[in-house]
């Protein structure tokens, strides 16, 4: 690696109306190295890469870029990417009903006499397909391959643009361990190649283990840089950096106390929405103890969200057997009213999408699964909701000026707060919480784990879906493994560890 | 300024719909020559447009849900006809007209709901099917002919409130109206404000509310003399009456019960509403029937106030009553609307195009006018929304009990809003009529 900067951006102060998105930030990329920007949700961090990719244009800030030794004043995208600064958000922007080679065109299609070139597309598209490692045929519909190999098309595009500061926002967020390793040794490959990245991720593990620096943004500010190989960085490093203080510990401190089984599932078999011979859960069996903290581990894919769901009222995919017995009595959900009232909860995994209607507000938001509890004859009581909305903001401490605000604007830790408190004011004895910590940074995962574990103690129990791995061990008191639609292993808090697990998680169908 | 959004509770701005119905009012007045607020423009205005009003009501929900319905005016032709020729050849009275109307206007909703809701076929499809179907029934049902009806069903498109009760120069049940509605501003006011400190919220300092309860009253009394010394045997119209009505029941329906909520969260994100026990496909198919219900009854009130039922009855009124919806701060992709602001919308439209025939303009003329007014008014609604403002329509609506469109304004006014909102609109519709 070479020393020379490639970027340099000195003082840069950005201003929303009433708010001071950035401060008097820095950031100095060297050629051809992976710098990792971190901080917690709401830094700056995507505010920073806003500017330098001229979203927010050149005048719209303060400070100065420096770029391969020039000033740079981006007036929007189009000049930041013809200087070579390619950003590849977290939600990709790809279009789904057109093919990868179109895709990687878009927008810069090579014409002969006024009609496009399709050879040549097709034909540099191999190449480019070649250097991400994406084997596929150019005219597959970008719908019709899955997230990790989209996150491969973005950057065929990228490299396309001839690329020599690549920006990844969060890029392994909707990645599974697999399709993250690859992804970032296709990272390194492009360092190699003189390609730097700039790499925003709250997985602090994939940090240490492919960044060259870290610069850390707090609050607006840019904190401090570390650089990996001197100074000797760990995750705890990082983490202190984020927040300011050490964390002790990532996980409070709990002691579960768990009664009996409750919550039963008994072979239970689902056949996928619109393929009618093909099963997503395929003969599964699990059961919960009141006060217990279950997780479900696999990789994404593996049909974790599939069999929650379908247990929950059915709302996913067609049911074909199996039996659910509550308190040893089988039960019969049809439908997402009849499992909530027998009890069940289900906190979706993803949360814009799923989870939330972003028009609503916190109060509405919170009442919303269990209206009927607070009507009076035929009127919905607002006096009743806001009190009940303050009531969950305290004790969960949800940040916001008040329960009228408008969930779009709430950071992810907050939003995901709203979702626990309309499930909590249902009175759920199961709680299914699906990626419960996606997108949510370090300071409010610890508190979303110690409201998980305060509900366990109420004696609910709780079944926990995640990709995070340290997660899930840190939590549960007792994971199931899931590959491929069948349940491969149960394992307790005990027997737990990353290799068990991940062992189990891919398993071949005849490991039981 | 500061006054005004204390009076108003919230942001000046959030009034910008209603001040521009009150500007095109009082510029009416001064280029007619005071002909604009009159008892009998005022009357025309509210006979001639009731029907797309009630319409709105019925889209407005429709919209929130993210449907829309192109059949409308197919259906309120389709049962006009169908209802005269029932009293002309079999003699039925008008009452049971009206019910066999309003339960034809079930049976299609009925139709209509199943193919959008529990087939899922876009409302788009299914309407603009609807749209050709009952057209083409109207006029095969009724060969293409006039059929006129009889006189007591008149009186659900033109008549007047009876005069009862001493002679005093005025009408006296439009008088008891007027004052009814004084009394539940006077009501309404008292009622949030308590609510307001039991919960233990910053109260308005006195003088507020006066001016508040001053300013309503005194509008709706204007509008209530206006309406009371017409000619004599004129009072408040019918179909005013019937429209007003509709507008309390539904602002209620949408923003106090269950399913109001549920409309709003269907049309707000339909995924996250199934996994948090909604029934969307109900949702769907009950905002669709009703609309169809409240077609029918639009479509009855036109007949009983042009006489008869024709072959070209109701034709263009679902782009009326689309289009109040949107200029009421509806948003097309479904979550955002209110019952109130649709009717606002629905007025900004009847005053125009009122107001434009007074002046002698042309339907040309008057065609260019609406579509502009149509445009601007949602270009910046959509520009401050851009601008990271909250929406104008959005804020005003919300400040008059919609349960989707934006938050902020309810911290202050947690009040009886549907009822408030009744007020408010009728406040409203006495200025221009």
């Amino acid at each position: 690696m070479n020393n020379h900067t490639i970027l340099e951006m000195r003082s840069i102060t950005k201003e929303f109306p009433g708010v001071k998105a950035l401060s008097d930030v820095s950031l100095e990329v060297r050629a051809g190295e992976i710098h990792a920007i971190c901080g917690e949700n709401g830094a700056g961090k995507s505010t920073l890469m806003k500017v330098l990719s001229g979203l927010y244009p050149y005048g719209d800030y303060s400070g100065d870029i420096v770029f391969q030794g020039q000033e740079v004043q981006f007036k929007d995208i189009r000049s930041s990417e013809a200087a070579g600064i390619v950003i590849i958000h977290q939600e990709l922007a790809l279009i789904p009903e057109l093919s990868i080679a179109e895709n990687i065109f878009l927008g810069n299609e090579p014409t002969r006499f006024g009609v496009i070139d399709w050879d040549y597309v097709n034909r540099t598209t191999l190449e480019l397909m070649a250097r991400v490692g994406l084997r596929e045929d150019p005219i597959t519909k970008v719908k019709d391959i899955g997230v990790g190999k989209q996150q491969l098309v973005e950057i065929a595009k990228a490299l396309n643009k001839s690329v020599k500061l690549l920006i990844l926002d969060e890029p392994t967020a909707a990645l599974n361990e697999s399709d993250s390793q690859h992804l970032l040794d296709l990272m390194s490959g492009l360092r190699s190649k003189g390609i730097s990245c700039i790499m925003i991720s709250h997985k602090l593990n994939e940090i240490e283990q492919i960044a060259d620096s870290i610069t850390i943004i707090r609050d607006g500010k840019s904190i401090e840089t570390l650089h990996v190989k001197d100074d000797g960085v760990d995750e705890d490093r990082i983490i202190r950096g984020m927040v300011g203080r050490s964390l002790e510990s990532r996980f409070p401190d709990h002691t579960p106390n768990i009664g009996e089984t409750f919550f039963e599932v008994r072979g239970w078999t689902v056949a996928h929405p619109t393929v009618a011979d093909r099963l997503v859960c395929k003969n599964s069996s699990f059961h919960v103890r009141r006060g217990e903290i279950v997780g479900f581990a696999g990789l994404m894919g593996a049909g974790r969200t599939e069999l929650v769901r379908s247990v929950f009222g059915r709302s996913y995919g067609n049911f074909k057997s199996g039996q659910i017995l509550i308190d040893g009595k089988e039960v019969t959900l049809r439908s997402v009213p009849q499992a909530i009232k027998a009890g069940l909860a289900y906190v979706t995994e993803d949360r814009k999408s799923l989870g939330l209607n972003l028009l609503d507000d916190i109060k509405t938001t919170t009442v919303s699964a269990d209206l009927q509890r607070i009507t009076h004859g035929l009127v919905v009581d607002k006096d009743e909701e806001f009190r009940v909305a303050e009531e969950y903001r305290k004790s969960l401490r949800t940040k916001t000026p008040s329960v009228n605000e408008g969930v779009a604007k709430l950071s992810g830790g907050n939003q995901q707060k709203v979702v626990l408190a309309k499930w909590m004011f249902t009175d759920p004895d199961l709680l299914i919480l699906d990626e419960p910590t996606r997108g949510i940074d370090v300071g409010a995962k610890y508190e979303i784990y110690g409201i998980i574990q305060k509900l366990a103690d109420q004696g609910k129990g709780v079944i926990v879906i995640s990709s995070e791995l340290p997660e899930l061990l840190g939590l549960s008191d007792r994971i199931y493994t899931i590959f491929e639609g069948a349940i491969t292993g149960e394992l307790t808090r005990e027997d737990a560890n990353q290799e068990s697990l991940m062992k189990r998680m891919t398993a071949s169908r005849t490991a039981a | 300024m500061n006054s005004f959004k204390q009076i108003f509770g919230g942001n000046t701005r959030q009034f910008g719909m209603i001040f521009a119905l009150v500007a095109l009012v009082v510029f009416f007045q001064w280029q007619t020559g005071g002909k604009t607020l009159t008892s009998v423009n005022m009357m025309n205005l509210f006979n001639g447009n009731s029907y797309i009003l009630i319409l709105a009501i019925g889209m407005v929900l429709v919209i929130i849900a993210g449907h829309i319905d192109l059949s409308v005016g197919s259906i309120a032709a389709f049962v006009g006809i169908v209802v005269a020729i029932a009293m002309r050849d079999w003699g039925i009275p008008w009452y049971l007209g009206v019910l066999l109307g309003l339960v034809l206007g079930a049976v299609i909703g009925i139709w209509q709901g199943f193919w959008v809701a529990y087939v899922g076929i876009p409302a788009f499809i299914v309407t603009l099917a609807g749209m050709l179907l009952f057209r083409g029934a109207n006029q095969s049902v009724g060969n293409s002919l006039t059929v006129p009806v009889p006189e007591g069903f008149r009186y659900l498109g033109a008549g007047y409130l009876p005069e009862v009760g001493p002679d005093l120069g005025y009408n006296n049940l439009t008088l008891l109206i007027g004052f009814a509605l004084v009394a539940f501003v006077v009501y309404s006011e008292v009622r949030g404000r308590r609510k307001l400190e039991k919960i233990g919220a910053t109260v308005p300092p006195t003088w507020v509310p006066i001016v508040k309860v001053v300013l309503l009253s005194a509008v709706i009394l204007y509008a209530t003399y206006l309406f009371a010394t017409g000619r004599p045997g004129t009072s408040f119209p019918v179909p005013g009456l019937i429209l007003g009505v509709l507008v309390i029941i539904y602002a209620f329906i949408s923003n106090k019960t269950i399913l109001g909520r549920h409309v709003y969260a269907v049309g707000g994100n339909r995924h996250a509403a199934e996994l948090s026990g909604v029934q969307s496909k109900r949702v769907n198919f009950m905002v669709m029937m009703n609309m169809s219900i409240l077609a029918a009854l639009a479509g009855m009130i036109f007949v009983g106030r042009s006489t008869a039922s024709g072959p070209s009855d109701g034709v263009g009124w679902e782009l009326d009553a689309i289009a109040a919806v949107f200029i009421g701060g509806a948003a097309v992709t479904g979550g955002v609307g209110t019952v109130v602001g649709s009717i606002i919308g629905g007025l900004v439209m009847a005053v125009l195009n009122n107001g434009l025939q007074l002046l002698g303009a042309g339907a040309d003329d008057t065609q260019i006018i609406k579509g502009i007014v149509l445009l601007v008014a949602v270009a910046f609604d959509v520009y401050n929304k851009s601008q990271g403002k909250p929406s104008i329509i959005g804020l005003l609506t919300r400040n008059f009990g919609g349960g989707g469109g934006s938050r902020k304004a309810d911290a202050e006014a947690p009040k009886p809003a549907p009822t408030e909102q009744a007020v408010g609109t009728k406040e409203v519709i006495s200025h221009d009529v």
